[in-house]
């Protein structure tokens, strides 16, 4: 990093000494993790840069932003609907919550059997090196998961402002009603915070940009069904985690540029890895920024990752939102639709999801699923065992790895990731 | 052709040498803390055309023997307990970190498996911890609970926690050798319930250090419902297998 952030960071009231600890150990991992992959696409430098300046550029951007009136909401979840935030001319960023900092302190507030990302979410909050805590003006929780929706009631002491937002745990009309008031509550909420209104040309607005940054999305995730992959699965998932932090128009036009290359790579028959290299279709719970502990183990062990079926990936990207609606209640009846395809776990019963990653292991050419759980996760880590039993059945092999943020069982996932892909070799 | 298999476990370090399909040595030494000592010694004066490397330290191996094959546990154990037990479709095998239940099809291939939680709960590390609690020798603490006419349930599964319990039992006056057969029985039921993540189908063979326990031989055939065959020195399927896949593969 070539300019000194260090004045922004210290206004946005982090603590210095722990923020250069956290990027400290952040930066050598990116470096070890993402830039000595083999032929690695050329547009992903792009990328690089993005996250070489996470805390930097991209921080200072949103606080110009802010300084020329806009709002930004910090979120947790896929559930917050970014075409109503863009409607109202707000920054929707995803917040950090994909590694362990200030665990011990956490701990203090939340049982030690909490899952990894609540936990990292109160340790970067406890120990302020999130500078995208600092900057949102509004930090949205939502009521997914038990731990969440209990992990709320705490978190909003130590944030200067939490919205939280219901959402249905079933999706039949009674949930379809509830998800469509909280949305309206949660735009009458942001109208309030930015002085603006939510018109039906502004939906309009909102839906497109979004729908764009999901499009380029798609397209990306077709080109990765080419045998051999064009792109490696750790370089997948970066761009679906960065999807949360960057500028919408941006970020689109960046993912296009490098589905213009990666057209070209397979015209070329070129990829990272050899055709017929074993393909993995990742399933289970998100992945936040640094957490590329799994997707680094897979790829090391010599397959190819082809997908993510996860919030940081293809659950939260999928499906666009209609924008044929000409009313504002028409546009949000749209919206609504569109989120309550997401099959997050929190929803019984959940068989589109099963579903949804049999059709993208075909898609994509997978010939096998690992299915990532965090511990203490119970959505997930419960639907986990429907998951493999249903894609056994149908013949794809599937492994089930439980962990968190820790390092110490990196050997013993090696071991059964290793065997997984030995087995896919036959 | 001499294909050599080594096993880098986390108790034990363990070498086949194969010619051809023949058995020409075997050596076993404790892993210790420093095991690229260990291979050292085992490797010292024997002469191969192929190795391959498995289990805990197989990666560190190759690291120093840049020749050496690496293969999983899974499939050297798979390897070697389809040469040993020829019929067998189920494997358990418990080593001293790591248990895993494996299902084969008929070709004798991998068709599912499953391991044990990162803990060491069910492995030979816990047997060997409770061994200390009851201050029994490895040796003695088998014959006691051979000799138990009923167990001391446990109920806790985690090393640590079963720890305190038996120190509790202990001050209630409970008896040695009933808590000796409760946590071969534990590790028993421990062993049935990771079979339930594959399928299990006749002949279930039982390999890795912890077959070697009579005990447990009884206690987890009754658990599975299979009598399991148990090969003669289960502990070097892994290596055998290493050994058998390093000369397989060279061949192709």
């Amino acid at each position: 990093m070539s300019t000194d952030y260090r004045p922004m960071w210290k206004e946005l009231g982090l603590d210095l000494e722990a923020h250069d600890a956290l990027l400290g150990v952040l930066g050598p991992l990116y470096e070890q993790t993402f830039t000595k992959q083999h032929n690695r696409p050329a547009g992903m430098q792009y990328f690089d840069f993005v996250m070489s300046e996470v805390h930097g550029l991209r921080i200072k951007e949103l606080l110009d932003a802010k300084k020329a009136g806009r709002k930004v909401v910090g979120a947790f979840c896929t559930f917050v609907p970014e075409e109503i935030v863009l409607a109202l001319d707000g920054i929707l960023v995803g917040l950090c919550a994909g590694a362990e900092f200030a665990t011990a302190e956490a701990e203090k507030l939340l049982p030690r059997n909490t899952c990894a990302l609540i936990k990292g979410a109160f340790g970067f909050a406890l120990a302020r090196v999130c500078p995208y805590l600092s900057a949102s003006d509004v930090i949205v929780g939502e009521n997914t998961c038990d731990g969440k929706k209990k992990g709320y009631e705490i978190f909003k002491d130590l944030v200067p402002r939490l919205y939280v937002m219901d959402i249905p745990q079933m999706k039949g009309p009674e949930g379809r009603a509830l998800l469509r008031a909280e949305f309206k509550k949660f735009g009458a909420y942001l109208e309030k915070l930015t002085g603006k209104e939510l018109t039906a040309a502004a939906l309009k607005k909102g839906i497109a940009a979004v729908n764009a940054k999901r499009a380029a999305m798609h397209r990306l995730s077709k080109l990765r069904a080419a045998d051999p992959a064009p792109i490696s699965g750790l370089d997948g998932l970066l761009m679906n985690q960065v999807y949360f932090y960057d500028d919408p128009a941006r970020f689109t036009a960046s993912v296009n540029k490098i589905c213009d290359e990666l057209e070209q790579r397979i015209e070329r028959r070129e990829g990272v890895a050899p055709k017929g290299t074993p393909r993995i279709l990742v399933s289970g719970c998100p992945m936040a920024v640094p957490n590329w502990k799994l997707p680094a183990i897979i790829e090391k062990a010599g397959a190819v990752i082809v997908g993510e079926e996860s919030c940081v990936g293809e659950r939260g990207t999928q499906a666009l939102t209609t924008d044929s609606g000409r009313t504002e209640d028409e546009l949000l009846d749209a919206i609504v639709d569109r989120y309550l395809k997401i099959d997050c776990a929190i929803f019984t019963p959940n068989d589109s999801r099963l579903e949804h990653i049999l059709s993208m292991a075909r898609a994509l050419g997978a010939q096998g699923v690992i299915h990532y759980g965090l511990l203490f996760c119970s959505p997930y880590q419960i639907e986990a065992g429907t998951v493999e039993r249903r894609l056994e059945k149908e013949g794809l092999p599937t492994l089930r790895i439980d962990t968190d943020y820790g390092q110490e069982d990196v050997g013993q996932i090696q071991t059964r990731v290793e065997a997984f892909v030995e087995r896919l070799r036959g | 052709m001499r294909s050599l298999g080594i096993d880098i476990g986390s108790r034990a370090i363990k070498l086949v040498l194969c010619d051809g399909d023949r058995v020409v040595h075997r050596a076993v030494q404790d892993t210790g803390s420093d095991p690229l000592a260990v291979c050292r010694r085992l490797l010292d004066g024997l002469a191969y055309d192929a190795i391959t490397a498995t289990g805990y330290g197989r990666h560190l191996f190759r690291e120093h023997w840049p020749e050496a094959g690496v293969i999983t546990e899974i499939r050297a154990v798979a390897a070697g307990a389809t040469a040993l037990i020829p019929d067998c479709r189920t494997i358990v095998d418990i080593g001293g970190q790591d248990s895993k239940a494996i299902a084969l099809d008929a070709a004798g291939k991998v068709q599912k498996f499953v391991m044990n939680d990162r803990c060491a709960a069910g492995t030979g590390q816990f047997l060997e911890m409770m061994a200390t609690a009851l201050a029994y020798t490895r040796e003695e603490f088998v014959a006691a609970a051979g000799r138990a006419p009923r167990a001391q349930k446990l109920s806790s599964m985690c090393s640590v926690f079963a720890q305190s319990e038996v120190v509790s039992l202990i001050a209630r006056g409970a008896s040695k050798e009933e808590m000796a057969l409760g946590v071969h029985q534990s590790i028993a039921s421990r062993t049935a319930a990771l079979l339930g993540g594959v399928p299990v189908v006749p002949v279930v063979a039982f390999t890795g250090g912890c077959a070697q326990n009579p005990c447990l031989q009884s206690l987890i055939s009754e658990a599975v419902r299979h009598p399991v065959r148990v090969p003669d020195w289960p502990q070097f399927a892994a290596a055998l297998g290493s050994a058998l896949q390093g000369a397989s593969d060279g061949r192709q």
